[in-house]
């Protein structure tokens, strides 16, 4: 049996009653009262959640800026030292290898945090492809990082309202910390990365501050009810990011890995497109099921702000548009949906 | 949420299903371990009414946010009824899992069957095992 990785924040989840599950290597919590509570904690005020297990790879030198965007899909000359931007690391099939975040920290040094199961392919990828004058490090075991969002989430942090994928070095109750503007359920908030052994304390002190601890569990159906995919079942090394709907992270007049295979799938159109779709009858889509017509849905959840199924599924491009009912095989049982467009839910602020 | 509970005037199904024996018909439902486990529950795929259910058999199926679990019928007969409430209202299993909660109605085939159910004690001495 695999030993499970823990988060410096362990003992403080096990104290609170937290559900604890293996998730990508690590024992996470995937709920403490529930997930249907926390969940609307976030919509409504704020919730706290444990995403040490994400990785942290930092890639440093005088072509640093060169290696990343030769592997990664956005224009990173667009971000200036204290700026962030969503890009996805690509394949030469122009598939997924992961989604991240990149952070412009100085001109010649860039963080990036990705998906806790692809911390070590990432770091592998990147060192593989490294250039002279760039090194690529995986720090991860250096940080902790707690996720704070929804509407209130600045207001209880004591935090000034700043633009989103902005971040600032800075502190909180006495406490250092990278304070980044971005997240993953729509909702306004922020992202502090902190030295692994002030994790603890940060924690105690942004449930003080009265963020709700929420799980994995709530984290999935806040980010699907805003449609933000989940590398690994939405998308991944076999999906392109145009078919994904993710041209919007692609600078196709650059020339990173993969390029050239979406340029021409963009041209030629894809054959199939990542939708939102929503329940009509009482079901719940999940991973894996069958859309009719040659579709498979690839999340799916109950949604608590809607009180009903959703999901994003890949269908025929042509069955792909708002308001197209498709139908969708739960375990035997035929129950329509209808494409919606994204986001299913759409948060009063975005993040 | 309901307090943990057992009432002893129910049997039990080792899959954590309980039925509330009246004469020749029964109801049955989930037990509190049960929905504690699940979750808040926020779907409930009920048989229909007049369908023949088998002992030790999927009758339906509860879900949360995150599980899908079959509903284990802990007798055989056929379902006369089906509790609405809880299909328009899943949660309540949560709040009243004995009471409320109860799932469907049926008329029992074979009574007979009640005698190899658990009597609250017995389950909640599985319980202690697990």
């Amino acid at each position: 049996m695999q030993t499970l990785l823990r988060t410096p924040l362990f003992d403080r989840h096990v104290a609170l009653g937290a559900r604890m599950v293996p998730f990508a290597g690590w024992e996470m919590p995937v709920q403490y009262e529930g997930v249907i509570p926390e969940h609307k904690a976030v919509r409504t005020d704020c919730g706290v959640f444990d995403v040490s297990h994400m990785g942290e790879l930092e890639v440093e030198g005088p072509r640093a800026q060169a290696l990343l965007q030769s592997l990664l899909s956005n224009d990173l000359e667009r971000l200036e030292d204290g700026q962030a931007q969503y890009a996805l690391l690509t394949n030469d099939s122009g598939g997924i290898v992961d989604d991240l975040i990149a952070y412009r920290l100085s001109p010649f040094r860039f963080l990036l945090i990705v998906n806790a199961a692809n911390r070590e392919g990432d770091f592998e990828w990147m060192r593989e492809r490294e250039i002279p004058g760039s090194d690529v490090r995986d720090v991860s075991d250096e940080y902790g990082l707690l996720a704070v969002q929804g509407p209130r989430a600045l207001e209880r942090l004591g935090l000034p309202e700043a633009p989103a994928f902005s971040f600032a070095e800075g502190e909180l109750d006495g406490i250092a910390c990278m304070i980044n503007r971005t997240g993953y359920t729509g909702e306004q908030g922020v992202e502090l990365m902190v030295a692994v052994e002030d994790a603890g304390d940060l924690w105690d002190r942004v449930v003080a501050r009265g963020a709700k601890p929420a799980g994995l569990g709530a984290r999935d159906t806040l980010r699907l009810e805003v449609c933000y995919p989940l590398h690994g079942n939405d998308i991944g090394p076999e999906t392109d990011a145009i078919s994904a709907g993710l041209g919007w992270v692609c600078a196709l007049d650059k020339d990173f890995t993969g390029a050239d295979e979406l340029r021409q799938i963009k041209a030629e159109g894809p054959q199939r497109r990542l939708v939102a779709f929503v329940m009509l009858e009482r079901a719940i889509p999940r991973e894996g099921m069958a859309i009719d017509g040659g579709g498979e849905v690839t999340s799916g959840t109950h949604s608590p702000m809607l009180d009903r199924g959703i999901g994003l599924g890949y269908v025929p491009a042509d069955s792909g548009a708002p308001g197209t009912e498709l139908t969708i095989d739960v375990r035997g049982r035929p129950r329509r949906a209808r494409v919606v467009k994204k986001p299913i839910y759409k948060p009063e602020e975005g993040p | 949420m309901a307090a943990e509970t057992y009432p002893d005037e129910l049997r039990y199904h080792s899959e954590h299903d309980w039925a509330r024996i009246e004469g020749d018909e029964a109801l049955l439902g989930i037990t509190w371990f049960a929905q504690d486990s699940l979750g808040e529950l926020v779907h409930f795929e009920p048989p229909d009414e007049g369908a023949t259910i088998t002992k030790d058999a999927s009758y339906g199926e509860v879900e949360s946010v995150k599980a899908v679990s079959e509903l284990i019928s802990p007798l055989s007969g056929e379902v006369i009824a089906v509790n609405q409430k809880v299909v328009e209202a899943p949660e309540t299993v949560n709040e009243d899992p004995y009471g409320d909660g109860w799932l469907v109605r049926i008329r029992l085939s074979e009574p007979g069957e009640a005698d190899s159910l658990l009597a609250a004690a017995a389950y909640k001495q599985l319980l202690d095992e697990q």
